[in-house]
């Protein structure tokens, strides 16, 4: 069990990457790598947000969706949870941790339609079925994750910024090249723990 | 009904501002679901599907819905088509609906109907609103497929499934990694294309300026 366990959470950090190789979330990954500092605070953000929307998507669909037999609607169900979460959230730091919310704050509003989140929690929850406690600790890995891959390659926008380059490869395109490079990377990884 | 306005709504999402290659939103369907040409052209149908209604929609509730919560709204009205998407793929696409089911669900978060529904359909008339989504699910559409066609050639050497003799598989395109590089570089290619363009035309007008004197009309002709 915990084996099992540790190895589907180092799978959803490294070989088996949201971003890199799940291609969920690039959105946020190309928008909000351009500083280390705000990538940084967007990985945070979605570490936060996933954690908390799989414990409330897994109570509702476990609790409410499947005896009800509405288990269709999950789609529309997970992405209300999320948003308004995601305005909860935004409300209480303000109120009560004004330096978290300061530090978050311009994040939080973007993760509503960032669908790393809400394919975590669909995966998670509807296609693999996962416990409460599993369900929850893929969450917080895949968060780990995608902090990794934005960090990794806000570090790298930094020098391809001032890199002499052809003119139609300035901005996404080059980023895009990275990513994939960054991705061979993170998939040789795969196979380390079986 | 203006004819201008008409004609810059319909072609204005298939090159000025295409949203995949110019805005560059929506792209996490648009490097997961383009590793054949028929994933591709479902996808971009599917998403364009749900883009006509959904901005026809929020453009009929534009002055019943309030400000403070519109977004949750509009993710309301969106995940209603995509549900829409999801019931009818079942049943008639089910090998395909199979393959592509996570990112189906993921329509509801794909930036480019929020974005349309924020800036477009919420200040303009519904018949506007539906022609933008039309554009702009079209042009989301024949991205997706141009890569779709790019990435299933040079993995597989086939096109739409049918494989073309004389081509070989190269090996290790079909990896994940390779979906990255071909939007990156198509990108690039587009941009490429646009600014030739671009310098071509005012070079024209350039040139054309000092001819023009005394020849009414010319520099209409050029622009």
């Amino acid at each position: 069990m915990t084996v099992s366990l540790i190895s589907v959470m180092f799978a959803a950090v490294i070989s088996q990457n949201i971003v890199l190789s799940q291609y969920q979330g690039i959105c946020p990954f190309l928008g909000v790598s351009k500083k280390l500092s705000n990538a940084a605070g967007m990985g945070f953000a979605v570490i936060f947000v996933m954690a908390i929307s799989s414990v409330f998507c897994w109570l509702l669909y476990n609790y409410v969706l499947l005896p009800l037999n509405l288990d269709y609607l999950y789609t529309m169900a997970f992405i209300l949870v999320i948003a308004s979460l995601v305005q909860m959230l935004e409300m209480i730091l303000k109120r009560f941790s004004p330096t978290l919310y300061s530090a978050l704050g311009v994040y939080l509003p973007l993760i509503t339609t960032n669908c790393a989140i809400l394919g975590t929690a669909n995966s998670a929850i509807v296609f693999n079925s996962y416990n409460f406690v599993y369900s929850f600790c893929v969450s917080v890995a895949t968060g780990v994750g995608f902090l990794l891959a934005i960090c990794l390659l806000a570090g790298v926008r930094l020098k391809t910024d001032k890199a002499d380059i052809p003119a139609c490869f300035k901005g996404f395109p080059i980023t895009l090249v990275t990513a994939a490079i960054m991705a061979m990377a993170f998939a040789g990884f795969s196979g380390i723990l079986a | 009904m203006d004819k201008r306005k008409v004609k810059e709504t319909l072609l204005g999402g298939l090159l000025k501002n295409n949203p995949t290659f110019v805005l560059v939103l929506g792209t996490c369907p648009t490097i997961a679901m383009t590793t054949s040409l028929a994933q591709a052209f479902a996808m971009g149908i599917a998403t364009t599907f749900v883009l006509i209604f959904s901005n026809l929609f929020v453009s009929l509730l534009r002055n019943v819905i309030p400000d403070k919560v519109r977004i949750p709204c509009y993710i309301v009205i969106i995940s209603t088509f995509v549900i829409i998407v999801q019931m009818v793929m079942r049943r008639y696409l089910p090998d395909l609906y199979s393959t592509m089911q996570a990112f189906i669900a993921l329509i509801v978060v794909n930036c480019i109907i929020l974005a349309r529904a924020e800036s477009f359909a919420s200040c303009n008339k519904p018949l506007y609103s539906m022609l933008d989504g039309v554009s702009m699910g079209l042009g989301f559409t024949a991205a997706l497929c141009v890569i779709g066609i790019v990435r299933e050639f040079l993995a597989g050497g086939a096109f739409a499934g049918m494989k073309i003799p004389g081509f070989p598989a190269m090996e290790g395109v079909g990896a994940s990694a390779f979906g990255f590089i071909a939007f990156g570089c198509l990108m690039a290619l587009f941009n490429f294309v646009i600014r030739k363009v671009n310098d071509r035309k005012e070079r024209l007008k350039k040139k054309e300026l000092p001819l023009s004197e005394g020849k009414v009309g010319t520099m209409e002709e050029a622009a």
